[in-house]
């Protein structure tokens, strides 16, 4: 039963893409179709973390192949917790894409090709978290990645071909170095399962060894934005349309950190390279944060603090303990659902004051209360305000790497600290200049011009082309501002989730132990 | 582990050529580049399987190890769809940056030319979000 779900998790939103494609230019039967396959995503994902928490982890072998012959899907902890929040941060940015389209007429012309383009980058999603070995993870990428180009270029205007451009190349770089990383594995060790890739990586020279870490990293680096390879996310995300920014920033980043994951925790359980990782950690939370104080778009602030956040997972990671996984994979968790829902926001901002540059927009706490505290919160919760869950990540992030003890790591902690200082004076200075000030104090205010022609004294109502903001737009954010509150009131569980998944991924032997029972006896290398 | 060094310096020259076209801001060239060095990272896939030997359909007479792995083939194979339709994606990025931008290159991000040249506001071109065409513009005249 259980090992059904998890083919199903990926075999769903598959046929659902393969359906809304048929139905073409039908654009409600598509939206019908796409909502209710992820809304079965997302209940095939909850149960199977609950499941997987309760009973231990699945491995399904593909067309009952035994293990390191076969291709294996696993579900252990992380994957089902990474599961659940994928398909849920997936399903809120389809709702608001679906109001969103809903409010642009999309009836009259849909882009036809969005629905089944979302529905593989899901698909991909869950391939890349149920893979069992590394080429089905390299799988899972280009198919969320393919989607992916189509989405950030989605309608093709200029802003979007040239943002676009940017970051295909940068991803197919990415992928070109996991795919000889990949060969470079096969040829050191004979077979690409994760498990046996961790059982016979130890005999190999430790230069070899290093090799191969570095690669894989590298590889994994660009996709997660760690910092020299971060440049490409501030001048390719914002130009995607709202929602399509939300899915991205939220998702397709900590996939990146997923995998860093799986090799530093399953593969190199070593700590060779863990100081250069909390190095790294280290410059992307500041080269991150001081590039979000200094823009004056909304969307590029929020792309800015995106990368510098992934700063505290690496570091979570890099730690190389089970406190510190724990922290990192709650800080994934946290950090997936709180900056989905400041893009959603943003994407709302947008909608109701037509553009998302701080400098020319003013006055929403006044013109749009409701989108004011959608954006209030999360922000709070990305700052690392007390009570939300932000500031739980950081604190069991910042306690993991007290226990170690050295100087650099309290430098980290200090640095951590700054950064979210820095991360909530970037989002306060959006607050004072997009909500708080007076819509009349924005220079060469346009705003107003509008709002006066709006408020025409023929005494008629605001004419028909006025944007208003549909209700499932905000429903849809509101609905991940409720889940993000979630995670700080249901933290104590949310957290015991997250730490028995960081031991499990203490060392490789669980895992090992989980595909291939028993056994210890190496097929020999070709 | 023996391999033939044909295969290995080929493999080298291909990857060499791709990185240098890749390096280059035309995006021709980068798709030349991305196509050459795809297929010199299959060759090192193909290499990575070990020496040649005879194809993998049992057969009784054989040694087992006089067989060719046959894994390695799987995986380029999987990799060559792959790379088969993201260059036929890229051919019509670029064709559509030809048409709207007339330029075949990677440009600098605005907001980044803004920012370098300590201009604050920088201009936005105010594009509806999400309008949804997928119709070519007005012809750029020539």
């Amino acid at each position: 039963m259980m090992a059904a779900l998890v083919s199903l998790v990926v075999l769903v939103p598959l046929l659902a893409a393969a359906l809304t494609l048929v139905l073409g230019r039908r654009a409600r039967p598509q939206r019908i179709v796409a909502a209710l396959a992820l809304v079965i995503v997302l209940g095939m994902s909850v149960a199977l973390l609950i499941g997987v928490d309760a009973g231990g982890a699945i491995v399904v072998e593909a067309g009952n192949w035994p293990a390191p012959f076969g291709i294996v899907l696993v579900v252990d902890r992380l994957s089902a917790l990474m599961l659940l929040v994928s398909s849920l941060v997936l399903l809120a940015v389809l709702i608001f894409s679906i109001g969103q389209g809903l409010a642009d007429g999309d009836d009259e012309t849909p882009v036809s090709i969005y629905y089944p383009t979302y529905l593989i980058l899901t698909t991909g999603v869950m391939v890349a978290f149920v893979a069992g070995d590394l080429f089905n993870l390299y799988v899972g990428f280009e198919i969320l990645l393919v989607a992916s180009y189509v989405l950030i270029t989605l309608g093709g205007t200029q802003a979007r071909i040239r943002a676009g451009v940017t970051y295909v190349i940068v991803s197919l770089l990415s992928s070109i170095l996991f795919l000889a990383s990949i060969g470079m594995v096969y040829g050191a060790l004979g077979t690409v399962n994760l498990a046996q890739v961790a059982e016979r990586v130890q005999e190999l020279p430790v230069d070899v060894q290093i090799l191969l870490h570095v690669m894989l990293l590298v590889a994994f680096g660009i996709k997660a934005a760690v910092f020299p390879l971060s440049f490409w996310l501030p001048d390719s995300y914002p130009s995607a349309p709202a929602p399509v920014t939300a899915a991205f920033a939220g998702l397709l980043t900590k996939i990146g950190v997923y995998a860093i994951i799986r090799v530093e925790t399953v593969i190199f359980p070593s700590p060779e390279l863990n100081p250069a990782l909390m190095v790294l950690a280290l410059l992307t939370m500041v080269v991150g944060a001081l590039g979000a104080v200094d823009q004056a778009d909304l969307i590029r602030i929020l792309s800015f603090t995106l990368v510098s956040h992934i700063g505290y997972m690496i570091l979570g990671v890099a730690l190389g303990t089970v406190a510190g996984t724990a922290a990192a994979i709650y800080y994934i968790v946290h950090h997936i659902v709180v900056q989905t829902t400041l893009f959603l926001a943003a994407g709302l901002v947008e909608r109701e004051a037509g553009s998302t540059s701080i400098t020319r927009i003013g006055g929403l706490l006044a013109s749009a209360p409701i989108v004011a505290v959608l954006f209030f919160i999360p922000a709070l919760s990305l700052g690392g305000i007390p009570p939300f869950s932000g500031f739980i990540g950081k604190l069991g992030l910042f306690q993991a790497t007290a226990a170690q003890g050295d100087a650099l790591a309290y430098v980290l902690i200090g640095a951590g600290a700054f950064v979210s200082l820095l991360t909530l004076y970037a989002l306060v200075r959006v607050w004072n200049l997009a909500f708080w000030r007076p819509a009349g104090d924005v220079e060469g205010d346009e705003t107003r011009l509008l709002r006066a022609v709006e408020e025409a004294p023929d005494g008629r109502d605001a004419p028909a082309e006025t944007r208003t903001t549909p209700r499932l737009m905000t429903l849809s954010t509101a609905g991940m501002v409720v889940v993000g509150v979630a995670l700080t009131v249901f933290a104590g569980p949310l957290y015991s989730v997250a730490d028995r998944a960081a031991q499990n991924l203490d060392g490789s032997s669980v895992y090992i132990e989980l595909v291939l029972p028993g056994t210890t006896s190496g097929e020999g290398a070709p | 582990m023996t391999v033939s060094l044909v295969l290995v310096v080929v493999m080298a020259a291909l990857i060499a050529c791709g990185v240098y076209l890749l390096l280059e801001r035309s995006l021709t060239r980068v798709v030349l580049g991305f196509l050459l060095i795809g297929n010199g990272v299959n060759l090192l896939i193909l290499i990575m399987g070990g020496p040649s030997g005879f194809a993998p359909i049992y057969d009784e007479s054989l040694d087992p190890s006089a067989y060719n792995d046959p894994l390695p083939q799987a995986l380029i194979l999987t990799a060559i769809v792959i790379t088969f339709a993201v260059s036929a994606f890229l051919l019509a990025l670029i064709y559509r940056s030809w048409r709207l931008a007339n330029a075949d290159d990677v440009s600098d991000d605005a907001d980044d030319v803004a920012l370098r040249e300590g201009a604050l506001t920088m201009p936005i071109e105010e594009v509806s979000p999400d309008e949804g065409d997928t119709d070519f513009p007005v012809e750029v005249s020539r």
